[in-house]
């Protein structure tokens, strides 16, 4: 055999996983040895090495090319290896099977296009045989081979293998995966490698060779809505160049761009290029561009380009399925740095939802804190709105890397179902708005009132008691001599929100509407209660937007086991019955406030009680007293920021 | 128009890009050999024909004549902000070392005063991972410590195009743009792009450079090859290592191992 470094136009990436010890880099050893793809020289230096340290030929030692990793005999790091077939090219990379070196496997596993799992025939499926293939999983790696190694150790004994293939596909199958095919191999020996070999006349399937030329190259996503973010911005001569790689999709000179998540729009005037070609038209996934555009609107590093027809959500609340590598755990309530595409945010950990166990798929939702090497879904909160894609819509974008300092500590995929779509919402839709400047101020309104309007937002589960307590503070408010008004579902849902349902947009939508609703009353003078489930933070944070100055979120604290053993209006049953779909707390999730003005426990408090809390805050935030309006004003500007 | 050259490519674009964006200041290693003059292209096409960081020529005044003479016409022609950092001599190096080794260590140490000097965060290197078997476990973003030490048993994760851009103080960044790139490759995209090439690389009476270093520790190989096509057609058909004319890679067994954890390249 002679080398052939084939010009190809094709190169794919193989990712070779598995326990330690499986045999994971003596196959890549022997595979480039078959391939006579070894340097000159290489085999007769390990021959030598192996001879001087008194052991048999190792194959492992063309990829363990550290010192350390030799003395040891494990593979440390993620190594790439260069071969190529009569179809194509292949970069080999290779993994470490150890657990502690899960984040290395996972740097090389994250480039490949196609994966090989070794199960060693004597062992069997092991803890990182299941934890790797759970990785591919995670990393978005679909095209997956199977070799049982080792076939040698078992005399090539077809029902061992068929007893190990079954327990390999079991379990892959359980995580969506296929495998193409199932080899069995010996990678000392060189049997099904480049050859069939003498043994095994019983497999009529393919060689690992065959395989890997059966896999396909990943085609750039150019069907895909487009995304472009933005990497930089450079300005040269007379021209301001946004440069960055177009990740899905394609752009075309003359498109109309929107930027997220300023909401901007601008058009493509022209496509850059060095050395200077004939004019360029347009750009397609994974090109690294530069255009200009006709408007000088604010564009810097980390906004999301789009057309406008297939937009990005914009929220500041996510769920991610994350692999975590920081040797310290991931807690409810630290914050991290996220990168996705160009941008990147603080975040906090709102919630940790589901601990998964990689070794039997079992989900634990009694979640404590996320140990090193575990996988979980957790929701996280960011302080701004991001331009977000869920994973199932584009694989590019939908992914992201947390960051604690300087260090990467764990990587994920972005899960959005059960969120409201927020894009553009934020934005008015008519541009011919201005808002009319009063001669009466608060102020004056205060001195003849009494008091100042302010919106008193109750969030809570269904069946925590907003609506209770929002009546019985009303009447004690309205006795004191205040003007009050409460804001429920009854008034609200007949009238104003009649044309919209219960999915997480319409839900969006209904909390906006009360929200402005509620700010036009309290800037009128008002004292506002609003009795509404309100479930997500995103939303919540938008109605204290419309009146920053007088919005206080009221938190009804009761747990969903608590709510349901009352469930006044019969809700729960029903949702559990599916009668009712996307029901808070059953199906859909219920954010509780992260920082709420005011907590009112009804679980371990009577009803009276309660509303001697939530009156006395109310008195002591309205009162006609400048001064300590203006502490709670600032109060609040720190608290939105 | 060729695919695959232009995947390569657009990646390398979005690491330097990557890079400038995150790190400053920030130089790159220009060696003046075919690797780093390819990424010298690359850095053009990002910038626009512009090159916004400085080129450093780590220089032991052992590179060959036509290495230097081949520095002054590039940087003359593209008018580039080039650096010429003097090394130290090899009487200060560890004596102990074999002399090849000695000799590359000149480099490592050039470039630790060079850091020191110019205090850069992050350095632009064009190693590639067929190379060499511990280049290929190399990141692309890698970090170091102020010595320029290689912590391979603990190196930062990497994935989905996600750096580790930032480091502490008195640490630095190597970045490796055309770390995926293979020796094929790179004469491939030379010869698409027409990259102006020091001439050492061509056969003349039956010997060529393959891989360009110091006057006293590299070597020639036999070739006939005197053209981009006739050294591609050379490479498809040799198993001869390229860096097989580095005297101080196989000194002894892990001779490039101890260079590199020390901060070499």
């Amino acid at each position: 055999m002679k080398q052939t470094n084939k010009i190809s136009n094709q190169q794919l990436g193989v990712v070779i996983v598995g326990h330690v010890d499986h045999g994971k880099s003596t196959l890549i050893g022997r595979l480039l040895y078959d391939t006579n793809s070894l340097p000159e020289g290489k085999l007769e230096e390990i021959e030598a090495v192996c001879k001087r340290r008194g052991s048999e030929m190792e194959w492992s030692f063309v990829l363990d090319a550290f010192q350390a990793e030799r003395d040891q005999a494990v593979t440390i790091d993620t190594t790439q290896i260069y071969f190529s077939t009569a179809a194509r090219n292949y970069v080999i990379i290779d993994a470490p099977g150890h657990r502690e070196f899960l984040k290395n496997m996972i740097s090389g596993a994250a480039q490949a296009d196609a994966a090989i799992l070794v199960v060693d025939a004597t062992e069997g499926v092991r803890e990182q045989t299941k934890r790797h293939a759970y990785m591919l999983h995670l990393l978005g790696i679909r095209q997956v081979s199977v070799v049982i190694n080792k076939m040698d150790k078992v005399k090539y004994d077809p029902e061992i293998f068929e007893k190990v293939s079954q327990e390999s596909v079991e379990y892959l199958k359980s995580l969506g995966l296929q495998p193409a095919h199932i080899i069995p191999i010996s990678a000392r020996e060189g049997d099904m490698l480049s050859e069939r070999g003498s043994h095994m006349d019983w497999y009529k399937g393919k060689t690992l060779l065959e395989a890997f030329d059966a896999f396909e190259v990943s085609a750039p996503s150019l069907a895909r809505s487009l995304r472009f973010p933005v990497q930089d911005v450079y300005r040269y001569d007379e021209k301001r160049i946004l440069v960055g790689r177009i990740e899905t999709g394609i752009l075309r000179k003359g498109d109309t761009l929107f930027f997220s998540p300023t909401n901007e729009k601008a058009v493509v005037t022209s496509i850059e290029s060095w050395p200077e070609k004939e004019d360029k038209v347009q750009v397609n996934a994974g090109e690294s561009v530069g255009i200009t555009l006709d408007e000088k609107i604010f564009v810097e590093r980390g906004h999301l380009a789009s057309h406008e027809k297939n937009l990005p959500m914009l929220s500041n609340v996510f769920r991610a399925n994350i692999f975590w590598l920081a040797h310290d755990p991931l807690k409810v309530g630290n914050t991290y740095r996220v990168r996705c595409g160009t941008s990147e945010v603080s975040v906090t950990v709102q919630s940790i939802d589901v601990i998964v166990n990689t070794d039997n798929l079992e989900k634990s939702d009694l979640c404590a804190d996320v140990p090193r090497n575990a996988v979980a879904e957790v929701t996280l909160r960011a302080r701004e709105m991001l331009p977000i894609d869920s994973y199932e819509d584009n694989f590019r974008m939908g992914r992201i890397v947390l960051y604690d300092g300087y260090d990467v500590v764990g990587g994920g995929l972005i899960n959005m179902d059960g969120y409201p779509d927020q894009r553009q919402s934020s934005a008015p839709k008519s541009k011919n708005i201005y808002k009319v400047s009063s001669a009466v101020t608060p102020d004056m309104r205060a001195e003849r009132f009494g008091h100042y309007g302010g919106v008193f937002w109750l969030t809570g589960l269904s069946g925590s008691g907003k609506s209770t307590l929002a009546v019985a503070v009303e009447q004690e408010i309205f006795e004191r001599g205040m003007n009050v008004y409460v804001l429920d579902g009854d008034n609200v849902r007949h009238g104003l929100n009649t044309d919209l349902g219960f999915s997480p947009e319409d839900r969006a939508e209904n909390i906006r509407r009360i929200g402005e609703v509620a700010a036009l009353q309290a800037n009128s003078g008002i004292v506002v209660l609003s009795a509404f489930i309100s479930p997500y933070q995103a939303d919540r944070d938008k109605a204290r937007m419309a009146a920053p100055e007088s919005f206080h979120e009221i938190y009804v604290k009761a747990d969903l086991e608590t709510c349901e053993s009352r469930d006044p209006k019969g809700l729960y049953k029903k949702a559990r019955g599916g009668e009712i779909k996307e029901f808070t707390g059953i199906d859909s999730p219920y954010e509780a406030p992260v920082n709420p003005d005011l907590v009112v426990d009804t679980q371990s408090n009577d009803v009276e009680i309660c509303v001697k809390q939530i009156v006395n805050y109310i008195e002591a935030n309205v009162k006609a007293d400048a001064k300590h309006h203006k502490e709670k004003l600032e109060g609040c500007v720190i608290a939105i920021k | 128009m060729n695919m695959y050259l232009d995947e390569l490519e657009a990646r390398s674009i979005y690491i330097i890009r990557e890079a400038y964006a995150r790190i400053n200041p920030m130089a790159m290693l220009w060696s003046i050999g075919k690797d780093s003059t390819a990424m010298l292209w690359l850095v053009k096409k990002a910038f626009f024909g512009r090159v916004p960081f400085p080129l450093v020529l780590l220089d032991t005044g052992q590179e060959m004549d036509e290495v230097y003479a081949f520095r002054d016409k590039i940087t003359k022609d593209w008018d580039l902000p080039v650096i010429n950092h003097m090394c130290p001599p090899e009487e200060e190096m560890d004596q102990t070392l074999p002399p090849a080794t000695r000799s590359a260590m000149r480099k490592t140490e050039g470039l630790k005063t060079l850091l020191k000097e110019h205090k850069y965060k992050g350095v632009i290197c064009g190693i590639r991972r067929d190379e060499q078997g511990l280049r290929a476990k190399e990141r692309v973003f890698s970090p170091r410590s102020l010595d320029g030490s290689w912590d391979f048993k603990d190196q930062p994760a990497e994935f989905w195009d996600q750096y580790k851009t930032e480091v502490p103080d008195n640490c630095h960044v190597r970045i490796h743009p055309i770390l995926h790139w293979t020796e094929i490759d790179v004469w491939r995209y030379m010869q698409r792009e027409n990259i102006p090439l020091c001439d050492l690389y061509f056969a003349k009476d039956g010997m060529r450079y393959r891989s360009l270093g110091e006057k006293n520790i590299t070597a020639p190989i036999e070739s006939n090859a005197s053209n981009i096509d006739e050294i591609i057609e050379e490479l498809r058909t040799t198993n001869t290592s390229e860096r097989a004319g580095r005297a101080m890679d196989k000194e002894t067994e892990d001779s490039f191992e101890k260079l590199r954890t020390q901060g070499y390249m």
